[in-house]
């Protein structure tokens, strides 16, 4: 049995409905009333840290970057099981879009110390790009693989995976260290025990501001940022369209009439 | 302007003397090479501490943002075929580069790609740069990364575009990383500003209920993943001018992820590809019902989707899942069946071209996005549905 794994969860608090408004005026999304929860793909990627961690022995880091409400986030991670948390919490680091985002977590990662495997949830429910985590493995010079649904094995040094690609299943071989993305096909995430959310309460969390950091300001936040969102807009709503009452066969002869125009048949 | 860096050439043997002389801890040796971090401050060190002369300080002038033309299509390829969105890519790309009055590009990594070049030259493309190699036959995103960052350096695009397929949004922000410029995420919409020649990329974030435009205004290429059929694919053009660059691919090949295997789906019709999707939700009441939304699926050709809680009950697999925690779809057809319709099922689904939803509820929030609803019982109207298409089918 190799030495104890280094695990690093990188988590992220998002709005719990997606149903969000935003004040037209500032662009700027209306959060008050909003509960915020971990990403929902981050539970996954909790889990499979817990599940590796239970396996094959280590240790399990959470780490978030965001507001010091995202406290919460990190808490609700030690609840499931992790043993430490990180919060990046600095104005500096504010307004970052997913590069900027990456190369302060890694950063981060660097400075938390020796790491064999990171895992993200594959993308966030709130800006669904599910660019950060590859763009860290970059920034860190180790390999990524996305979309993970199994854990095969880890030995020696070598971790063996399926992932889950639009038109199959890749088997996959790699030497850590290593980050990889998982989705909602890995596991169950657990709920927290009594116990996880007493530990959770006590809990002290490591907050990173940039003054520990250093990074230079022109490479985070928003000025460290390549992209800038110039306009937020509400899609045309859809209005509904027709309403078809009547026995089942007439529903039926509608619909497959309507196939027929179609040209579906 | 000049800017210097350091540079391992392929001279390198790994044996780490740089590593202990950086006086910044920024080299450090990977797969038996050197690999120099952004912590480096080009002090010049290693350069001396080389035994084997591989390190070089190189003088580069820094390129304006005008330096760069073009438009780029990354043309993702699975065994030799070109994915689809590639021409849609290109159908898009053209209009771009003809608005900016500049040229068309396309890259098409893998083995035995070759004689694709010429059907992308008839889709619109100016120049294909081609990577073809037996080492490259599968998708790997290391090789692919190098390659297509390479091929951008030589290019030098001031757009790249990547289809927003599973492998595509991988690379992307991989590529982004690497060349240190701003990735946008699934664009739905692309347009140049005719005041600044930028583009102008069009999002939906928050599962579709906030559309956001972003511009990457002081870095190049612009890069976008794009969402698959949303654009209008590239008509073919038999008589069009193009030119062919074979290039060889880079001597050390980064490769630190091994396939072992693959296995397909079988006899399935894979949702985001699907032009039709009939998709089951807790209406079903058990997973029984999938077999007659099968049975219909199999009638018009479609793929078979489903649900969050009928996925959750086990009912069905979540490859079929649709919605914001699932895929994001966008059939010409979307035949919901018992499924209400909450926020984030319809965040997956509200854009695809007709919706047709039955449903006994008619205050189901499904209806509101549906072109038609019939108010009844699925269990009632599918098998008649059914056998009207086979009737139909017979006496064609």
């Amino acid at each position: 049995m190799s030495a104890e794994l280094n695990i690093i969860v990188c988590i992220k608090q998002v709005p719990e409905t997606t149903e969000v408004e935003f004040d037209e005026e500032t662009g700027r999304l209306k959060r008050e009333g909003i509960a915020a929860i971990i990403n929902p793909f981050d539970e996954y990627a909790i889990e499979t840290g817990l599940q590796i961690k239970e396996k094959y022995g280590g240790k399990v880091k959470v780490l978030t970057m965001g507001p010091p409400a995202a406290d919460q986030a990190l808490r609700d991670s030690i609840a499931m099981g992790a043993e430490e948390a990180y919060l990046a919490t600095d104005r500096v680091f504010a307004g970052a879009d997913t590069w900027a985002t990456s190369y302060t977590l890694a950063k981060i990662i660097n400075n938390i110390g020796k790491f064999d495997l990171i895992i993200c949830g594959l993308k966030t429910t709130d800006g669904d790009t599910g660019q950060t985590g590859p763009e860290m493995a970059e920034t860190l010079g180790v390999p990524c693989i996305c979309y993970v649904s199994e854990i095969l094995s880890i030995e020696n040094g070598v971790i063996k995976v399926k992932r889950s690609l639009d038109n199959g299943v890749e088997l996959l071989e790699a030497s850590l260290p290593i980050l990889i993305t998982v989705g909602k096909d890995i596991a169950q995430p657990r709920l927290a025990t009594l116990r996880g959310r007493i530990a959770a309460r006590k809990a002290v969390i490591n907050q990173i501001t940039n003054k520990e950091l250093g990074l230079d300001i022109k490479t985070i936040g928003l000025d460290g940022s390549f992209t800038r969102v110039i306009k937020i807009f509400t899609p045309p709503s859809t209005a509904g369209g027709e309403i078809l009452q009547g026995t089942p066969e007439e529903l039926a002869e509608s619909i497959f009439q309507k196939l027929k125009e179609k040209k579906v048949i | 302007m000049s800017e210097k860096s350091v540079t391992i050439t392929d001279a390198c043997i790994g044996c780490g003397e740089c590593t202990k002389a950086c006086p910044f801890g920024s080299i450090t040796v990977v797969d038996g090479l050197a690999v120099v971090s952004d912590d480096c401050r080009v002090c010049g060190v290693c350069v001396d501490a080389c035994p084997v002369d591989a390190i070089k300080i190189k003088e580069f002038e820094i390129s304006t943002l005008s330096d760069f033309k073009g438009v780029l299509v990354y043309a993702e390829q699975h065994e030799g075929k070109i994915h689809p969105v590639v021409y849609e890519l290109l159908g898009k790309g053209r209009e771009l580069a003809d608005q900016l009055g500049e040229e068309l590009y396309t890259v098409l990594i893998g083995n035995n790609i070759g004689k694709q070049g010429d059907q992308l030259i008839s889709r619109g493309a100016d120049r294909v740069y081609i990577y073809e190699d037996s080492s490259l036959s599968s998708f790997r995103d290391d090789p692919y990364t190098q390659i297509l960052a390479e091929c951008v350096q030589e290019c030098r695009p001031s757009i790249l575009l990547i289809g927003a397929t599973g492998l595509g949004r991988a690379l992307g922000p991989r590529v982004a990383a690497r060349l240190k410029t701003g990735l946008t995420a699934d664009c739905t919409g692309l347009e140049i500003d005719p005041e600044t020649n930028l583009l102008l990329q069009t999002r939906p974030a928050y599962g579709g209920n906030i559309m956001a435009t972003i511009i990457t205004p002081n870095s190049r290429p612009q890069m976008a993943t794009v969402r698959y059929k949303v654009m209008n694919e590239a008509k073919i053009d038999e008589k069009r001018n193009g030119v062919i660059i074979n290039r060889s691919i880079p001597k050390s090949l980064q490769d630190r992820v091994k396939v072992l295997g693959f296995e397909p789906i079988k006899e399935e019709i894979n949702i985001t590809d699907a032009d039709i999707i009939v998709a089951g939700g807790k209406g079903l009441n058990d997973a029984n019902g999938f077999k007659l939304l099968e049975e219909l699926a199999k009638e018009i050709g479609a793929a078979v989707g489903a649900s969050r809680p009928t996925v959750d009950e086990g009912w069905i697999t979540y490859r079929h899942q649709v919605g914001l925690s699932g895929k994001t779809v966008r059939p010409k057809l979307y035949i919901a069946c018992g499924i209400s319709g909450v926020v984030q099922h319809l965040a997956g689904m509200k854009t695809s071209d007709i919706i047709i939803s039955i449903n006994k509820d008619k205050e189901a929030p499904i209806c509101s996005v549906s072109t038609i609803t019939a108010i009844g019982d699925l269990y009632e109207v599918i098998p008649r549905l059914i056998e009207k298409i086979k009737t139909h089918k017979k006496n064609q």
